[in-house]
């Protein structure tokens, strides 16, 4: 039967109507979309189809490993290249669902570093190469609240002293870590706290707290926008999106930078890509010390090379507006910081996803 | 013959009267309720702003408050334009196989001899029945394992097994008032069955055939929960999809351009239907009183 | 019928001397064959590309190969445990020894890793962190030392029995998961903490909403449903457009307007604000909430009650209800006495399919649920594309699927399947 509806697919791609009938095979990149993608393609894509001619397909999903799982297990892969996060990398590296990548083919840097010792330390892993680092902050509506602004996490929890609706992400990531820190855990012992049964409750019992005040968001795009609709008066949100929203929209949004939980976002290579070779060729590009700061006059995430760091610039269309000061990595932004740990959400992501729905569900 | 449910008699008492008048009140409502949804997107797909309610100009008619900027954005749009060939083409053919097969079915079904005709009757209808989730999640692994996801022809095959229901549906029913002495008497005439088919019960039955057909096509063009699972790539994204992801990330004003035209579409199609229908009825002889 | 005429015909026989009962019997069954030909093709197309496809989901729900695939030794040396109070023998670390050290070698580790920990949060760690040590070890004296001395998980019975679950390829782990249910140390079936019941309060969920959904569009369905029955047909005719017209909008356009109306900024709000009725501040949750997708869904569904009805009522006589008051029943009497007994079959068709296409919603759910207003699909959903559980999603499914089966028989017997009607 497989053979059968094979032949039949031949049968009607030849009649002209299957999608993908291939012309000069063009690169296929996925990514999350908006503002982000759009910095990809700016700072990455069009040098490179300048460059070498090839086209690239730029494509958006809503991150996990569902897509590549499915697509690799069909042995039907049709994605080339993937922009994942740290704990998704690791673990479609476990599955054998991505292809190994050799980091030493990475260019060096300008002055002759080698790229291993330029990446910053964790983001280069067996199967994926880091572009940036981003990070989980809240934003509120600068018009709101009067004087008395808020400036630290617990005043994201205290409807009381700034009512309103709260936008957050409807995963238990991120989400706990806040609740710990809010209810005042110190950053560098959130995940310890968060192992323990008792963490675990405390975490939620914070959140239970403000539990009727928030509306959850699932893309990226969406935080800006409720904030912007008035749905919301602060939410936490990606700090490129909320960036690009002030810069680019000129929205009265502000960053609260205070327990931020930062992480990175990486290329990876489903096993089995059509353009395997033609996709290395891109991450050598991509990654390379200038276009890394080039992307950073896109969108407000940190590369993820040290060497470039000095070259990061002003915002694209406003040379006025410098950059470095709205990276999560900036001294000043990074005080109170936490990394997200992707270890412990690879392997209590099942248990408190199960426990974050059913608190969902109450 | 109807008028005594619905008009008062002239010695109804006050309870009647106020009765009469609730009555109608809260069929109004209920009436809006149902219509008031599709309707007001037109207007606010209008919007010169990207705001999904009546700004002050709109309210006041001022032309400044209107504009055509978000069907501009959608006409001009390659992803969203990508999406129209898409959801046409899968529409078109999809709405072709299903109505071949469900009209050779339902010519099955409906006759004299057909075995077990209950059963294998709701076992047509399932597709309209089993939850779209369980549905796609099954073709998802099913096409994952024979190479049928990210293809064009992966969602027509999807879409017509979900729409062959409902020209089964449509062809039996025109089919329950059809006289078999008819094609009996066209072959004791000496008619051969494909003229019999063609010139007996081909046009006796065009109208459900039709109907059937639409209905087909509105459900590929409408389906995304199919889509979402097998069409990877945006290149295969078809209008529903698209929509998803707008409603999901962005909601911008662009989409109740595309939705102010797919009710468009919905009441061309809905006046063919009508008009078939009527004709129907009209050739059977069934036209109510 | 068809069998009395025939016996009647017995000791006939047909021009060409075959007995006429063989003769009929055999014009009857190729009539049948003919018949049963036209429906085969669909039939066929449907069993490739819609029911085998399904049946093979639902195989995920009890059969899960994964352990036996990539632990074979393991699995092989399990019998040999017999004394479930105490740690596996030897043979048994030493088998998954061996097999820890392939599933490295061939990157396979992360699949085990991810399928125990669906059962045991944790315990993928333990699982990739161990085979990332196992490489460099050759033959150490005792397996089971060694493996304990790596990790503590190894000398704990749950993590064995665990594995000792999943190494039986067929199983109902997934349908007791999707009930709430799990293994205890001693092997017994026990309810999951409380704090992580989850499907069973969304399969009652469910039901309450499509209940919900149901009797509300049996509610403002009815009364629409008799007055275009009772209008004359030009203005019925007309009317009916109004319940048309939705009936064949884009759901997803229709859920679109429904965020636009309900939306806190959204167009009904800002009437109430508007009129005075609400203040600017106060301004009220109608969306992302079981109220907002209760709303939609019972506006998206209402015409699946109404046509039914109305196509009940239409054959009513309305003599039977000026009988009823002529001989002395107020309206309303004979209305509740006369007329609406009369209606039942459309009220049964009606309810009966929207309670089906409800407890399977997952677009409008999906969009405007929230937090309380999500059904058991967007479950199956989630688990078919975010946490990657499939036979979790497939045991959800197959308990829905099979709720839906039996709403449907029950239709079929009540209202009988050929009775759909699409407008």
């Amino acid at each position: 039967m497989t053979h059968l509806l094979r032949t039949t697919a031949v049968a009607l791609a030849l009649g002209g109507f299957a999608a993908g009938a291939a012309t000069a095979e063009p690169l296929t990149v996925v990514s999350w979309g908006g503002a982000y993608s759009k910095s990809q393609v700016e700072a990455y894509h069009k040098p490179y189809t300048e460059k070498t001619g090839t086209e690239i397909v730029s494509a958006d999903y809503n991150g996990g490993l569902a897509e590549i799982k499915a697509q690799v297990e069909s042995g039907n892969v049709t994605w080339d290249l993937v922009d994942v996060e740290l704990s998704d990398a690791v673990r479609g590296c476990d599955e054998g669902l991505l292809e190994p990548i050799d980091a030493s083919m990475l260019p060096p840097a300008p002055d002759g570093t080698p790229a291993t010792e330029d990446f910053l330390p964790g983001t280069l892993t067996d199967c994926a190469v880091a572009t940036i680092v981003w990070s989980t902050i809240y934003a509120y509506d600068a018009t709101q609240f009067g004087d008395t602004k808020p400036t630290t996490l617990e005043d994201f929890f205290d409807t009381e002293k700034f009512p309103g609706k709260r936008g957050m992400r409807k995963t238990p990531k991120v989400n706990l870590e806040f609740a710990l820190m809010a209810d005042g855990v110190p950053a560098d012992e959130v995940y310890e706290v968060l192992s323990t049964p008792e963490g675990v409750d405390r975490a939620f019992a914070k959140l239970d707290t403000i539990k009727d005040d928030v509306i959850w968001w699932e893309a990226g795009a969406q935080p800006p926008q409720m904030l912007a609709d008035g749905e919301v008066v602060m939410t936490t949100a990606y700090n490129g999106r909320i960036f690009n929203a002030i810069a680019g929209e000129d929205k009265p949004f502000n960053i609260v930078w205070d327990g931020q939980v930062w992480d990175l976002d990486l290329w990876v290579i489903p096993t089995g890509a059509p353009n395997k070779e033609e996709a290395l060729e891109f991450i050598k590009f991509s990654t390379d010390t200038q276009r890394l700061a080039d992307q950073a006059s896109w969108i407000s995430y940190g590369p993820a090379r040290k060497s470039s760091v000095p070259l990061i610039g002003s915002y694209h269309n406003k040379p006025d507006l410098a950059m470095g000061p709205h990276m999560p990595t900036a001294p000043e932004n990074f005080e109170n910081a936490v990394q997200n740990d992707f270890e412990f959400w690879a392997d209590y992501q099942v248990e408190l996803n199960e426990r974050f729905n059913a608190w969902l569900a109450q | 013959m109807s008028q005594s449910l619905t008009s008062l008699p002239p010695y109804a008492g006050p309870v009647e009267k106020a009765w009469y008048v609730i009555f109608r009140v809260i069929c109004a409502f209920v009436f809006l309720f149902l219509i008031a949804p599709i309707l007001i997107i037109i207007p606010l797909s209008f919007n010169a702003v990207p705001y999904f309610t009546f700004t002050s100009e709109m309210l006041a008619f001022d032309p400044a408050g209107y504009s055509t900027r978000w069907y501009e954005m959608f006409l001009t749009d390659d992803r969203w334009m990508n999406s129209v060939k898409n959801s046409i083409i899968v529409a078109f053919f999809a709405t072709l196989l299903a109505t071949f097969l469900g009209t050779l079915a339902a010519l099955g079904l409906s006759r004299s001899h057909m075995p077990a005709r209950t059963f294998f009757m709701s076992v047509l209808i399932s597709p309209m029945i089993v939850p779209l989730i369980i549905t796609a999640a099954g073709i998802y692994f099913f096409y994952a394992t024979v190479g049928l996801t990210d293809s064009l022809l992966g969602i027509i095959l999807a879409h017509t097994a979900l729409g062959t229901p409902f020209v089964v549906i449509t062809v039996t029913a025109t089919l329950i008032g059809f006289d078999q002495s008819l094609t009996r008497a066209s072959a004791m005439l000496g008619a051969s069955p494909s003229t019999t088919f063609f010139k007996v019960i081909m046009p006796l039955i065009l109208p459900g055939v039709i109907s059937g057909a639409l209905f087909a096509f509105v459900t590929s063009f409408d389906e995304v929960v199919v889509v979402l699972f097998i069409a990877l790539n945006p290149e295969e994204y078809t209008i529903p999809r698209q929509m998803w992801s707008g409603i999901r990330e962005q909601i911008s004003p662009a989409i109740l351009a595309v939705a102010t035209c797919l009710i468009g579409l919905s009441i061309a199609l809905m006046t063919v239907i009508e008009l078939l229908r009527r004709r129907s009825e009209r050739l059977r002889g069934m036209t109510p009183q | 019928m068809a069998q009395a005429t025939v016996d009647e015909l017995q000791g006939l026989t047909t021009a060409d001397g075959t007995p006429l009962r063989q003769a009929l019997h055999r014009a009857e069954r190729r009539a049948k064959v003919r018949a049963f030909l036209l429906v085969a093709p669909l039939l066929v197309f449907l069993t490739v590309t819609f029911i085998y496809p399904i049946a093979q989901m639902l195989f995920r729900s009890v059969h899960d190969a994964t352990i036996v695939e990539l632990l074979p030794r393991t699995a092989e040396a399990f019998p040999a445990w017999e004394d479930r109070t105490q740690l596996p023998p030897e043979s048994v670390f030493a088998a998954f020894a061996a097999d820890l050290k392939e599933t490295r070698e061939n990157r396979t580790i992360g699949q085990v890793a991810t399928r125990v920990n669906f059962e045991e949060g944790g315990l993928r760690s333990t699982f990739t962190r161990t085979a990332r040590h196992i490489d460099d070890v050759e033959d150490p004296p005792s397996w089971r030392d060694w493996l304990i001395e790596d990790n503590a998980d190894w000398g704990k019975l749950d993590t064995w029995a665990v594995l000792e679950r999943l190494s039986h390829p067929i199983n109902a782990l997934q349908y007791l998961a999707a009930v709430d249910l799990e293994y205890n140390t001693q092997g017994e079936v026990v309810a999951v903490p409380p704090e992580r019941q989850i499907y069973v309060p969304i399969f009652v969920r469910t039901l309450w909403m499509s209940l919900l959904v149901t009797g509300m569009t049996l509610l403002l369905g009815y009364p629409i449903a008799y007055f275009l029955a009772t209008l004359p047909l030009r203005t019925s005719n007309l009317l009916m457009i109004m319940v048309l017209l939705p009936f064949w909008t884009s759901l997803l356009v229709r859920t679109t307007s429904w965020i636009v109306i309900l939306g806190t900024e959204g167009v009904l709000n800002d009437i109430l604000v508007w009129a005075g009725i609400l203040s600017d501040e106060g301004r009220i949750q109608l969306i992302y909430n079981q109220t907002g997708t209760v709303i939609a869904m019972t506006q998206i569904l209402l015409p699946f009650m109404v046509l039914p009805l109305y196509s009940v009522m239409k054959t009513i006589s309305p003599s039977y209800m000026r009988a009823a008051m002529s001989l002395g029943a107020p309206r309303f009497l004979a209305f509740w006495r006369v007329y609406a007994p009369n209606t039942l079959p459309g009220v049964g068709a009606g309810a009966l399919l929207v309670f089906i296409l409800s407890i399977g919603y997952y677009i409008t759910p999906a969009l405007v649920g929230g937090r309380t207003g999500q059904m058991i699909s967007n479950f199956i959903a989630f688990h078919m594309q975010s946490s990657l559980n499939w036979g979790l999603a497939a045991a959800l499914g197959g308990i829905l699927l099979a709720g839906v089966l039996i709403l449907y028989a029950l239709y079929n017997r009540l209202v009988g399947v050929e009775k759909l009607s699409l407008g």
